[in-house]
């Protein structure tokens, strides 16, 4: 594993096993009567949110939590970033407090590539969304939750998703899901098929580790997973696409499509969900749907990630557990 | 003035010879010229070329003095073996009035170390709306010639056209900034592969590449000429290529940046490679460097654009956009271009020297090494290897994206009309 | 292993000994839990739960009933995380009934500081509360920092900070074995 967890791209194959691997044995502690460890006692973790995220903030937060880290939100909002204060000065700031980590949301593509680059800050730097660039907790979740629901809890240990098809529809452009996705996935042997309007895929695709379609109706037969992304409707103004109906009456999954998909296969979405425009309330209700799995997933892959980030000081081997010297 | 003896240097790049000034004018140029009590500079090895003129500095004068003056900017030219500067109009106030370009033309005059020919706004306050008053800027002590709303392009093309009509009167040129806006809104970078990976927003090079089309069009359609500045693509190439294939008078200039770097560096997420137009690809950069080698790119212009250390040390997209340049542009261009046998000194000396003073109508400027001529003059060690520390700038600011690179060739000298402002690389 | 300065580890158990020591342990955890009815043994990883597994089976046979066996991961709860890299965590698995008003037996290789015992406590802690605690390790090699004493114990075997001991069995290592060693040379600073 690495200081900072900045890019789903910068994780190894054995990097994101491991993280899935540990997260397995986090989920474990949810079952249990007190649903808290000792791991991070004294450590100061910084959940520094310069975007509303409510979801991704509280699920960061009770990872922290559960792995006893002292926890302090700072949310861009009202706050004296809004008066001027810059990315730096913050930084500084937590750095003279004496933080251990901070996961940070920001706008700006790159801002905790920077964050982590910069030298304004010591901590450890873990991303948590960052323009439409990378979101790398949500593509370790999804996969996470690929893996329990395609291969098994048990019998995904040490495993990887090589093989399985995934296929992630709506709008890539402004996607940090997805791109985060297409690199994990791939490290982790997944074939990923990206459909969207081609106004929605960017410029540059070719070269990402994946197929692009326009045409769902033609992929979802040859998936084992179905990832529908968020649709702003605002696109709609930029010309993206003409209407919300014709976008959900192209790349909406609704029962009659998702009856196309095998029999095994899922349907995941990393939230909020639109419903009635990428994905019908019929669909995001049905047992296929891994939506709110995903949620509680996302808890138990954000302990494993904190717990690797700062269980050790050194920069630790993403390899087998060491045997213990007696 | 006294006398000044240049000797043995490779005039132009050819053969060794004695230069010497007299006052503010070459008196003479020949083998073995006596010295005859003139001060001896010994230039063996190396190369002597006419003062360079830079079509394309941003002064910052008035209004961000924070990032630049008049007086830091000509001093860091002076460096980088400048005799002519021309000033962009986006200053605060913008220069689109007599009374702004008249200021920046005296504080020019008052700083000594190399003449600053003022560029007025062709639209008030850069607008894209309304005309600025071109002839009285023209008509001012400055004397403008070059009008350009750089920073912003002027989109609107009817007043494109009228712009490029109505300097036809005093010969004047418009000097067109190409970004259609529509096509780069929250632009950041390069539209391509490295965009699409990092998440940030695209600057497609067909943007640039429309806007110049149009414009060689109505530029033909009228009969006037057009002036482009910083071409960053391989398809703008083929637009002015094919332009001057027509006959359309137009001309066009690439940034040394653009010679050398390219949009992969913007994987760092440093802000110090953020500029605009964009670092593009390397296909670009080779077609840019080929198309400076045969004259379908006439000039090297620097878009010198200094920001203070706070614009840059943030996160990209907060990061002001833009690079300095004039201390830094001949080594890229022996890199790039000398270094690869792409161009010749010569060749040099007419792309950042000769036509650039012709673009921008500079009298006294980019003229033969040659008796009667005014002495000014650039002296460059070819053969001096070094690492790029921008705090030895005479900048005010350190934005290159150089720092730490190792980079051919130091001006050690330049004469302005007979005065040395830089003497063995020291500001005088 | 420690093949120079002092030599090849010398073992100092072998395999029939190994099973000889658990079969002894069996029979005192049977003699003094009374029967052993309410036993849960609970092997700490990797090789803990092994012997867990192995005393299961022994009381199984003395007893004629099922003994719950599981393990215990102590990891996150280790006092010296921040000295060393970030392990995976190993599984954690209670036998079904649990272990509220049971008497857990924890089952480890090596007792030597009382470290890894003392993250035991805080973790069953967080599982339950058994009636009693008790604890059986296959070798005690002294040098406790905590004052911490197991209840069965294999083998005493009395060594210096110098020496290393390893043990070896089957189910990991392909045969079974303990082992006595010379520590190698280390940096400064390493124990």
């Amino acid at each position: 594993m690495m200081r900072h967890l900045i890019s789903a791209a910068d994780l190894t194959r054995d990097d994101a096993v491991l993280i899935l691997d540990t997260a397995e044995e986090m989920a474990r502690v949810a079952d249990r009567p007190i649903k808290k460890l000792p791991t991070l006692r004294g450590r100061t973790v910084v959940n520094l949110f310069f975007e509303d995220s409510t979801r991704t903030r509280i699920s960061f937060e009770a990872a922290e939590k559960r792995l006893s880290a002292d926890v302090i939100n700072f949310s861009a909002k009202g706050s004296s970033v809004s008066k001027g204060e810059s990315l730096k000065d913050t930084a500084q700031t937590l750095e003279a407090m004496g933080v251990d980590a901070v996961v940070i949301r920001h706008g700006a593509s790159g801002a905790p590539y920077t964050l982590a680059n910069s030298g304004w800050i010591d901590a450890a730097v873990i991303n948590a969304g960052d323009g439409t660039h990378q979101h790398p907790t949500q593509a370790l979740l999804d996969a996470f939750s690929m893996r329990r629901r395609l291969v098994g809890k048990d019998a995904g240990i040490g495993q990887d998703l090589t093989g399985r098809r995934v296929t992630i529809v709506g709008d890539i452009l402004h996607s940090r899901v997805a791109r985060s996705n297409v690199d994990l996935l791939h490290t982790l042997g997944a074939e990923v098929t990206l459909v969207a309007p081609p106004t929605l895929v960017p410029v540059g695709v070719g070269n990402w580790p994946c197929e692009v379609s326009y045409d769902l109706d033609r992929v979802l037969p040859k998936s084992d997973a179905v990832m529908m992304l968020r649709v702003q409707r605002e696109r709609m103004n930029a010309a993206f696409f003409p209407t919300e109906r014709e976008y959900s009456r192209r790349y909406g999954l609704d029962a009659e499509r998702m009856a196309k998909m095998p029999e095994h296969a899922v349907v995941m979405h990393p939230g909020p969900m639109v419903r009635g425009m990428e994905i019908t309330a019929e669909v995001a209700d049905s047992p296929r749907c891994t939506v709110v799995e995903q949620v509680a997933n996302g808890v138990s892959i954000r302990m494993a990630v904190l717990y690797l980030l700062l269980g050790g000081q050194e920069p630790a081997a993403a390899s087998h557990p060491r045997t213990e010297e007696k | 003035m006294s006398k000044i003896l240049i000797r043995g240097a490779r005039v132009l790049g050819g053969e060794p010879q004695d230069v010497l000034i007299d006052g503010a004018e070459i008196a003479e140029v020949g083998q073995d010229l006596a010295a005859d009590g003139a001060e001896v500079v010994e230039a063996g090895g190396k190369v002597l070329l006419p003062g360079l003129v830079d079509l394309h500095t941003h002064l910052r004068e008035p209004g961000r003095e924070d990032s630049e003056t008049v007086l830091t900017g000509t001093r860091a030219a002076a460096s980088g073996g400048y005799t002519t500067v021309f000033a962009m109009a986006n200053t605060f106030p913008v220069a689109d009035t007599a009374g702004v370009v008249e200021q920046v033309w005296r504080l020019g005059k008052e700083s000594g170390y190399c003449d600053v020919q003022p560029i007025g706004a062709v639209t008030v306050g850069l607008e894209g709306r309304k005309l600025a008053e071109l002839g009285a800027m023209h008509e001012s002590a400055a004397g403008v010639t070059v009008f350009s709303d750089d920073g912003k392009c002027v989109d609107d093309a009817v007043i494109m056209r009228r712009a490029l009509e109505y300097v036809k009167a005093f010969g004047g040129v418009v000097a067109q900034h190409a970004q259609e806006p529509r096509l780069t809104e929250g632009a950041q970078m390069n539209e391509g592969v490295v965009s699409a990976e990092l998440g940030l927003g695209g600057w497609p090079a067909v943007a640039e590449e429309s806007i110049i089309a149009r414009d060689v069009l109505l530029a033909e359609h009228v009969g006037s000429r057009v002036h482009i500045c910083h071409l960053s693509t391989a398809g703008s190439v083929e637009i002015v290529r094919w332009a001057k294939s027509r006959g359309i008078d137009v001309t066009a200039e690439v940034t040394p940046h653009h010679l050398l770097l390219t949009d992969e560096l913007v994987r760092s997420y440093n802000p110090v490679y953020k500029v605009n137009p964009p670092l593009r690809t390397e296909a670009d950069v080779m077609a840019l460097r080929e198309a400076l080698a045969d004259g379908t790119i006439d000039i090297v212009a620097t878009d010198h654009a200094p920001h203070p250390h706070e614009d840059k040390d943030c996160e990209w997209a907060a990061a002001a956009m833009g690079m300095v340049g004039l201390e830094t542009a001949l080594s890229v261009v022996q890199h790039t271009m000398v270094d690869t046998g792409l161009l010749t000194w010569a060749g040099v000396a007419e792309r950042m020297s000769v036509k650039p003073a012709e673009i921008g109508r500079a009298t006294g400027q980019g003229r033969p090494v040659a008796p009667g001529e005014p002495a000014n003059l650039t002296l460059v060690d070819p053969a001096y290897r070094g690492t790029v520390d921008p705090a030895g700038f005479a900048s005010r600011s350190r934005n290159t994206p150089y720092e730490g690179r190792e980079l051919p060739g130091r001006v050690t000298h330049t004469w302005l009309r007979g005065r040395a402002t830089l003497v063995d690389g020291k500001l005088q | 292993m420690d093949t120079h300065a002092s030599g090849v580890p010398r073992p100092v158990l072998e395999g029939p000994d190994i099973a000889r020591v658990l079969t002894r342990i069996a029979h005192e955890i049977v003699e003094r839990a009374k029967g052993a009815d309410d036993v849960v043994l609970l092997g700490i990883p990797t090789r803990g739960v092994f012997l867990g597994r192995r005393l299961a089976a022994k009381l199984e046979e003395i007893t004629g009933r099922k003994v719950p066996v599981g393990s215990l991961d102590i990891t996150m709860y280790r006092d010296d995380l921040r000295m060393h890299p970030p392990r995976a965590l190993a599984r954690t698995e209670i036998p079904g009934d649990g272990i509220d008003g049971r008497l857990v037996v924890l089952v480890d290789d090596v007792l030597f500081s009382g470290r890894t015992i003392r993250a035991a406590l805080d973790a069953l802690n967080d599982i339950g509360r058994p009636r009693a605690v008790q604890l059986a390790v296959l070798v005690d090699r002294g040098h406790r920092e905590l004052p911490i004493r197991a209840d069965y114990v294999g083998k005493n075997l009395p060594t210096s900070l110098r020496e290393t001991v390893k043990v070896q069995l089957a189910e990991e290592d392909g045969r079974d074995a303990v082992l006595l060693g010379a520590k190698q040379a280390a940096p400064a600073g390493e124990q």
